[in-house]
């Protein structure tokens, strides 16, 4: 079986891919994209400790990663209501040209 | 499998279009799903497939089409300070990979079975964690209606 450290490794490059992505990319929905794919990283995290963890049948991990992906589903819809709404009253979704709070 | 994912991941990042980011990024989701399939966590692979490919992939294409993402933009599709963020996200990963190859727990050697059925999954939320489950309902639902009103139209405008 594959070991642990590869799992652990493939997760801490997918977060560091989405960090770079949110931090990089001028489009709101873009950086969006690199929050969620921050979060599958940590649940990979999740899911792998629990399978190499010292007792898998408390299904900790398991359940973790459920109620994880829940709250990712709940923020990527206010997200993008967030963005659609902040492009209807700017007419962009660049994040570099939002840069008041009172529109 | 996880080259696939990761190659998944830096497309969906750096494509100018942002249709096909979408598209990488539903191709990273599912990667990530046989990951999870691959550890013995079955419902939550199965679970990763419905949310991500089937509701948030979607709702992504749906939000890029509405703000004329569409479009491929002129200019550099980085923001100004691109340098910072990527720099960022480097040190990170070096933090994380040091960490990963110094600590003893990457030696450990997985449980032989594992039983993780939606039947014990489903035990699980409705004794232990039902107060978790009615808690996510609720922030579910509050999200959705919080959603939907930011989304409406103003009233008086347009």
């Amino acid at each position: 079986m594959t070991p642990l450290a590869a799992y652990l490794l493939l997760s801490a490059v997918l977060f560091s891919i989405g960090l770079a992505g949110a931090l990089t990319r001028r489009n709101a929905i873009i950086v969006l994209i690199g929050i969620e794919l921050m979060l599958n990283a940590a649940n990979l995290n999740f899911i792998a400790f629990w399978r190499f963890g010292e007792n898998p049948e408390a299904l900790t991990g398991v359940l973790f990663a459920i109620f994880s992906i829940g709250i990712a589903a709940a923020e990527a819809a206010v997200g993008l209501a967030l963005i659609i709404a902040i492009y209807r009253h700017y007419r962009t979704a660049n994040v570099d040209e939002v840069n008041s709070l009172k529109g | 499998m996880a080259v696939l994912t990761i190659a998944a991941a830096v497309a969906a990042m750096t494509l100018r279009n942002l249709v096909h980011c979408a598209l990488a990024l539903t191709v990273a989701f599912a990667g990530l799903a046989a990951a999870y399939l691959q550890l013995d966590a079955q419902f939550v692979g199965f679970a990763q497939i419905f949310v991500y490919i089937g509701a948030v992939a979607i709702l992504l294409v749906f939000a890029i089409l509405l703000t004329r993402g569409g479009e491929v933009p002129g200019q550099s599709v980085f923001s100004s300070s691109w340098v910072w963020g990527g720099l960022a996200a480097l040190a990170v990963f070096a933090t994380l990979a040091w960490a990963i190859q110094n600590s003893f727990a990457s030696q450990r050697e997985p449980a032989e079975t594992v039983q993780a059925s939606v039947k014990q999954i489903g035990d699980a939320l409705m004794t232990q964690y039902v107060l978790p489950l009615e808690v996510i309902g609720l922030l579910l639902t509050a999200a959705m209606i919080g959603a939907v009103i930011i989304a409406m139209k103003e009233e008086g405008k347009e």
